[in-house]
C-alpha cells in the first residue's frame, strides 16, 4: 500500500464529514414527521414533497422568507452605500485620527449582537420602528458596515491613486469619474462586500427575533415559533431549513472567485 | 463639422492666452510645497517654454513627482504662484488647465476598452462623436494602436499599455503635457523605441512637454531644456547640452551623471595642482589663472581610463575594488585614500580584484568648484 493509493481517503472523509448534516437536512426534509420519529432510515422510504408545497402555500411560513430577504437586502444595500464613501476617504486621504477610527470600526464586530438587542428594542419601540423590516436592517448595519468599509478600503487601496489623478487630468469632476471608472474597477470588491453583508444579516438570529413580533418576522423565527405550537414537525423544519441554504448558494456563485479576497478584507 | 470645430475651438481657448506671450510659457514663482512638517519642494522660481522638451532630472524622491503634480493642479503649493501662458493659475483646479499626464506605472481606465480609453478626455470635454472617432482613429494610427482598438488595458503588453496612455495624452491637445519617467517600466527595447517617437509625436502640437526622468543618458537623448532637481530643489535650468557641460554646482553635476561623479578636493598653489602628497600637476590652458586655493574637483568616470589617452592626463595609482565588464566597456570602481573613485573606458580591461593599479585622469575634462559650490572652470 503506497501513499498515492490512499491519497484520495483523507479528502474523501473530510467532504463526508462535511457534507453529512447538509444531506441528513435534505433527507429529513422529504420524510413524514412519522418516519422522522419512528425508523432511522438513510433514504426516505416514503418520499414526500408535502413539506415544500406547505411552505410554499401557507403565508406564515413564505412570508418569514419574505420578511427575511426583505430587511437582508435594505441593509444590504444601506451598508454597501454608506460604505463606499467611507472606504474611499479612509484609501485616498490622511486626516486627524484616521487610523485610530477605521481600527475602531471594526471593534464594533467584537462584541457579540446580544448586547445590543435591549437597547435597540427600546429605541426602536420609541420611534415606532418595532416590527419593522427596517429596524433589523438598520440594526445589523451596526456590523456590517464597518466590514463592508474594512472590505471596500482594501480593494480600494489595491487601485493605485494615479487612476484617480489621471481622471481629474483628463477633465472628469470627482463624481463622473468615482461612478463611471472607480466604481466599475472596484466592482469584484463591491459585489464581495454585497456577499458578507447578506451572508452575516441572512443568519443573525437574535436582533432579528428581538425587533419583530408579527409583520416581519423573519424565517428562523417562524420555524422556532411553529416547532412549539403544532408538535414537532420535523419534516416541515427540515424542508425550512434547506431553504434557508438556498438564497446563501445562490449568491456566493457570483463572488466565487472572489471569495478568498473577501475573507482576508480585500488585502492579498 | 470637425472642421468647424477645429477653427471655433481655438478662438474660445485663445482668449485666456495674453497677448505679447508669443509662446506658451509655464512660470513657478517662489512656490513652496509644505506636507505637514516636511518641506517637498523648497523655494522655486523657474520658467518652462514651448516647442522644446523640458526635462526633469533627478533622482527618486527628488521632487520630481511634486513638481508635476503642482504643474498639472493636482497639488496646491503652499505658497508662491504658478503661471501659465501670462495667467496665474495656482487656485485653477485641474480639470479647468487642459493638461494630460503620462505616469511611470501605466495608468489606463481598466473598465475602458483601448478606443474608450483614449476617447475619454473628448467625452468628458462634450466633443461631437463623429469627431471623437476621427481623432482617437488618428492618434491610434500614429501610436501603431489600431488593430488594439478593441482591446481591454488588461490584455495589452506593458508597451502598449503606455501607448494607449500616450495616446489619451495626446488626443486632447492639451496646452501641457506632464510625462513623469513614462518609459521607466519598459523593457530596453520597447524603451529605445518610444524614446525615438516621443520627441516626434509632441513637435508642433503647441504644447509645453514636461519630462521627468532619473537617467542622464535619458536627457542628453531627449535633448531640449533640463532642470536638475536634487532634494526639493531646482539646482539648475538650462538647456540640456549646457547643464551637462557647465553644472553650476556639484549637485548639479552629481544628478547629471551615471556612473556617479568623482569628486575630491584639489589645491591649487604655485601653478600646480595637488591631489595629495603624491599625486600634483601643472596647471595649464583655462586652469592656469585660476586663483591659488581650494577647490572640489569633479571628473566624470568616462575621463578616468586604466589606459593612457590624450596629452594632459595625470596618473594616479589606487587598489582595484570591483570591475563591471559590458560588451564594449569596463567600468572600474577604485580607491585612493578611503574615497572611491570610478573609472568608465571602452574596451575591457580585466582587472584583478585587490590589486594596485595605474588610472589616468583626463584633466582636460575635470569640472572645478569653488568651496560655496559654485562653478568655477569646466
Amino acid at each position: 500500500m503506497t501513499m498515492a493509493k490512499v491519497k484520495w481517503l483523507a479528502p474523501t472523509l473530510y467532504i463526508v464529514f462535511l457534507m453529512l448534516p447538509i444531506y441528513w437536512l435534505l433527507n429529513m426534509s422529504f420524510k413524514t414527521t412519522n418516519e422522522i420519529l419512528n425508523t432511522f432510515s438513510l433514504w426516505p422510504n416514503e418520499f414526500t414533497t408535502d413539506n415544500y408545497v406547505k411552505i410554499f402555500t401557507d403565508p406564515t411560513w413564505y412570508n418569514g422568507y419574505f420578511n427575511s430577504l426583505t430587511y437582508v437586502i435594505i441593509n444590504t444595500v444601506i451598508s454597501v452605500t454608506v460604505a463606499l464613501p467611507a472606504a474611499y476617504a479612509f484609501s485616498r486621504f490622511r486626516f486627524l485620527g484616521d487610523k485610530h477610527l477605521f481600527f475602531w470600526l471594526l471593534t464594533n464586530r467584537m462584541a457579540p449582537p446580544a448586547v445590543f438587542a435591549l437597547p435597540f428594542f427600546q429605541l426602536y419601540s420609541a420611534v415606532g420602528l418595532f416590527d419593522t423590516p427596517i429596524a433589523v436592517a438598520l440594526a445589523h448595519c451596526l456590523f456590517n458596515i464597518p466590514l463592508a468599509v474594512w472590505i471596500l478600503e482594501g480593494f480600494m487601496s489595491g487601485v493605485p491613486k494615479q487612476l484617480d489623478e489621471t481622471a481629474y487630468v483628463d477633465g472628469y469632476s470627482f463624481w463622473r469619474f468615482f461612478i463611471r471608472i472607480f466604481l466599475p474597477t472596484i466592482a469584484a470588491g463591491i459585489g464581495v462586500a454585497m456577499f458578507f453583508c447578506f451572508m452575516f444579516s441572512w443568519v443573525e438570529l437574535l436582533l432579528a427575533k428581538t425587533l419583530t413580533s408579527v409583520a416581519a418576522k423573519p424565517i428562523a423565527a417562524t420555524m422556532t415559533r411553529t416547532a412549539s405550537t403544532a408538535g414537532y414537525e420535523l419534516g416541515l423544519l427540515a424542508a425550512a431549513g434547506t431553504l434557508t441554504i438556498v438564497p446563501g448558494a445562490f449568491v456566493i456563485y457570483f463572488v466565487r472567485n472572489y471569495i478568498a479576497k473577501g475573507f482576508a478584507l480585500g488585502r492579498v | 463639422m470637425s472642421r468647424l470645430y477645429r477653427i471655433v475651438i481655438p478662438f474660445i481657448l485663445k482668449p485666456l492666452s495674453v497677448p505679447g506671450y508669443p509662446f506658451m510659457t509655464l512660470e513657478f514663482k517662489n512656490v513652496v510645497k509644505r506636507v505637514g512638517a516636511d518641506i517637498h519642494i523648497y523655494d522655486t522660481s523657474v520658467e518652462f517654454k514651448e516647442e522644446e522638451f523640458n526635462i526633469l532630472l533627478g533622482t527618486t524622491l527628488a521632487g520630481k513627482t511634486t513638481l508635476m503634480q503642482l504643474m498639472a493642479g493636482l497639488e496646491k503649493p503652499t505658497s508662491g504662484e504658478i503661471w501659465f501662458n501670462g495667467r496665474d493659475v495656482t487656485n485653477v483646479s485641474v480639470q479647468k488647465r487642459n493638461v494630460s499626464m503620462v505616469h511611470q506605472t501605466f495608468i489606463n481606465y481598466p473598465n475602458f476598452n483601448v478606443f474608450e480609453n483614449i476617447a475619454s478626455p473628448l467625452r468628458v470635454a462634450g466633443v461631437a462623436k463623429s469627431e471623437i472617432t476621427i481623432r482617437v482613429e488618428q492618434v491610434a494610427d500614429l501610436l501603431k494602436l489600431s488593430p488594439m482598438l478593441g482591446r481591454k488595458p488588461s490584455e495589452l503588453s506593458g508597451g502598449q499599455q503606455q501607448r494607449t496612455a500616450l495616446a489619451r495624452a495626446l488626443v486632447k491637445d492639451a496646452d501641457m503635457v506632464l510625462l513623469d519617467e513614462p518609459l521607466a517600466n519598459l523593457d530596453y527595447k520597447l524603451r529605445e523605441e518610444l524614446r525615438d517617437e516621443l520627441p516626434r509625436l509632441f513637435k508642433g502640437r503647441g504644447c509645453t512637454v514636461v519630462y521627468a526622468t532619473s537617467e542622464p543618458a535619458e536627457a542628453l537623448l531627449l535633448g531640449g531644456y533640463t532642470a536638475t532637481v536634487h532634494e526639493g530643489r531646482i539646482s539648475q535650468f538650462g538647456k540640456t547640452p549646457e547643464v551637462y557641460r557647465q553644472p553650476a554646482n556639484l549637485r548639479t553635476a552629481r544628478v547629471f551623471s551615471d556612473p556617479p561623479i568623482n569628486a575630491a578636493a584639489v589645491q591649487k598653489q604655485a601653478g600646480r595642482f595637488a591631489l595629495n602628497e603624491r599625486v600634483s600637476w601643472p596647471a595649464n590652458g583655462r586652469h592656469a589663472d585660476m586663483p591659488d586655493g581650494t577647490y572640489m574637483m569633479a571628473i566624470r568616470p568616462h575621463h578616468i581610463a586604466p589606459v593612457a589617452h590624450g596629452a594632459n592626463t595625470v596618473d594616479v595609482e589606487g587598489t582595484v575594488l570591483v570591475t563591471e565588464l559590458s560588451g564594449s566597456e569596463s567600468v572600474v570602481h577604485f580607491d585612493i585614500d578611503d574615497q572611491t573613485w570610478i573609472s568608465q573606458a571602452h574596451g575591457i580591461h580585466p582587472l584583478e580584484i585587490g590589486a594596485r593599479a595605474q588610472f589616468h585622469l583626463d584633466i582636460g575634462g575635470a569640472m572645478f568648484f569653488d568651496l560655496d559650490d559654485k562653478l568655477v572652470v569646466a
